[in-house]
């Protein structure tokens, strides 16, 4: 006797929506159950905090400032993931043989970069919040939020542009092959230093923080610091309206951006057989 | 492998095998990191990153202090700064080359029966960080004389004390890269961030960007405990010259001081890296971790 038995089969937007939550669920979920990653993904960015904290009080810079560079720190959480969980991760899943396995199972693979967006945002905030918690404590930050809401939309804004462009990258890494590790290591530092990770960008001149400003947290960052904290209105690089606006336009732009790149980028992989090599 | 096979080809070189391992393993480090990858984006990347790393700095400093790049403390951080390259460079390659011969060309069970001498083998895959960390160091300090006019004279340099101070220096810190990299190999999880972690609190009480005095009373001491604290304070002397006498973190030390302090820690971490590593390795075969692959 067949089984009868109808098998459910999701398709369409249920099959984008599971697979988009399939993928997002080993991020979240093992965020939790390995908690001692949270030594190491804590206490780095701390110490590099820390190390900025006493340079500014070395050379007598006004608190807020050390304010701003705890912000940026907790900022580097996020921007280490789009780079190395986002852009790297299709390059680090060829590598393991897994991407294979996503190209021949019938979800989508936008879905699944949504997904690893999606659990790395959760994990990360985690992280990110850790991280602010224990440096505002430590080195006694006090923050002044008058527009909570505007607050949270920048963040919101800033977090999807920000992911917008990690799947942007891990299409274009794909490609990159094993360089994909340098153009990662690459693009920290020099970003953190154009972004204004740990001081206001505007003090890189109008051409230099109009550039970074491609990067979502160069905008996200600097409309957050104006939120948080009683400096200088002056500090700011554009008025916090415009930065939303801003950051809007860019993660509208970025997953549109991604979605054909990707699409284009898989064909080409598949034409040139570079979907499943693997070049130690 | 023409030039390293000619040493290998020397009589002393051909008898020994620890001086043979560390031979093939610089040059083995060398063609992993530099020759590998694509040699426009291995310039940028030795130079655009350090050169990046040390502009953030400057610019907070630029901010607060309104440029005044004049100021000996400008000097401080900014060489602090750069000779630290060197340490992360060393401090985490050693570390890098467990993970990357164990985890990503699976090839640690192939190395260790083979007739090397592993401590060595180590030793030569941190020289090859080395020779990058110098040439970065080298563009960044000479950036900073010709961007910032860092108060450097090289017929000012006191030569013999940076000489025998970074070389002093960098054993030590290469018998701390090799107890990093020995505890990498026996154990299971965040291996990764053993080098990293260790380099960057370093950084944070060595007094690399801020005089020792900033940290807290209860900390500062840490510093003390760190050969890189000795081994840029003794740098910052041999290229400042008098511009370096206003940080009086380490004034009541003389030069002859540093060193012999130096020296001791070199000893020591280098023969107990020595007995570290027997240590680890044999401890990573009994618990079966010399070749394993964690999937990270």
């Amino acid at each position: 006797m067949l089984d009868q038995t109808r098998v459910y089969k999701a398709s369409g937007l249920r099959l984008f929506w599971a697979t988009m939550w399939a993928r997002a669920y080993p991020r979240m979920v093992g965020a939790f159950r390995e908690r001692s990653w949270m030594f190491f993904e804590t206490i780095l960015p701390v110490l590099a905090v820390a190390g900025y904290v006493f340079l500014y009080r070395a050379i007598q810079a006004p608190p807020e400032y050390v304010g701003f560079a705890v912000l940026g720190g907790a900022m580097t959480a996020f921007w280490l993931n789009v780079l190395w969980s986002m852009a790297s991760q299709l390059y680090w899943d060829k590598d393991q043989g897994n991407l294979e396995l996503y190209v021949v199972s019938p979800g989508p693979l936008m879905a699944v970069l949504l997904g690893m967006a999606v659990g790395g945002l959760v994990m990360t905030t985690t992280r990110a919040t850790v991280i602010i918690v224990v440096c505002s404590l430590l080195f006694g930050v006090t923050y002044q939020i008058s527009q909570p809401l505007l607050l949270a939309a920048v963040f919101i804004a800033t977090m999807a542009a920000l992911y917008g462009m990690g799947m942007l990258f891990a299409s274009v890494f794909l490609v990159a092959g094993r360089e994909a590790w340098h153009l990662s290591n690459l693009m920290q530092e020099p970003i953190y230093l154009a972004s204004g990770f740990y001081f206001p960008v505007k003090a890189m001149g109008v051409w230099v923080a109009t550039f970074a400003s491609i990067i979502p947290l160069t905008l996200g960052l600097d409309a957050m610091r104006q939120l948080m904290f009683s400096s200088d209105p002056t500090l700011g690089f554009l008025s916090v309206p415009v930065e939303l606006g801003i950051l809007v336009v860019l993660a509208v732009l970025f997953i549109t951006v991604a979605y054909f790149a990707l699409a284009r980028l898989e064909q080409v992989g598949r034409r040139q057989g570079r979907l499943i090599e693997r070049r130690r | 492998m023409a030039l390293s096979q000619r040493i290998l080809d020397m009589p002393l070189v051909r008898r020994s095998d620890a001086l043979r391992s560390f031979v093939v393993a610089t040059w083995l480090g060398w063609q992993i990191e530099s020759n590998w990858a694509d040699p426009f984006l291995f310039a940028v990347y030795s130079i655009v990153r350090p050169l990046a790393s040390v502009l953030i700095l400057v610019v907070m400093y630029a901010v607060i202090t309104d440029s005044a790049f004049q100021d000996p403390m400008f000097a401080y951080i900014y060489l602090g700064n750069a000779l630290y390259i060197l340490v992360g460079m060393v401090i985490t390659g050693v570390s890098w080359a467990i993970i990357d011969d164990r985890e990503h060309y699976r090839v640690a069970k192939h190395l260790y029966t083979a007739p090397m001498n592993g401590y060595t083998y180590l030793f030569g895959r941190g020289v090859a960080r080395l020779i990058i960390g110098t040439v970065s160091v080298l563009i960044t300090i000479g950036f900073g004389i010709v961007v910032f006019d860092l108060p450097i004279r090289l017929s000012a340099v006191n030569w013999p004390l940076l000489i025998s101070s970074t070389a002093l220096g960098i054993a030590a810190i290469a018998g701390l890269g090799l107890i990093m990299g020995a505890w990498t190999m026996t154990m299971a999880r965040h291996f990764w961030s053993v080098g990293d972690a260790v380099a960057g609190a370093m950084y944070l009480f060595s007094g690399a960007i801020f005089p020792l005095d900033t940290l807290p009373v209860w900390l500062r001491w840490i510093g003390f405990l760190l050969p890189v604290t000795y081994w840029l304070e003794a740098a910052r002397r041999a290229l400042l010259g008098p511009g370096a006498a206003g940080f009086t973190t380490l004034a009541f030390l003389s030069n002859q001081a540093l060193l012999a302090i130096l020296a001791g820690f070199t000893v020591v971490l280098l023969v107990g890296s020595a007995y570290f590593y027997r240590w680890a390795l044999h401890t990573s075969k009994e618990k079966g971790l010399i070749d394993m692959e964690s999937g990270y």
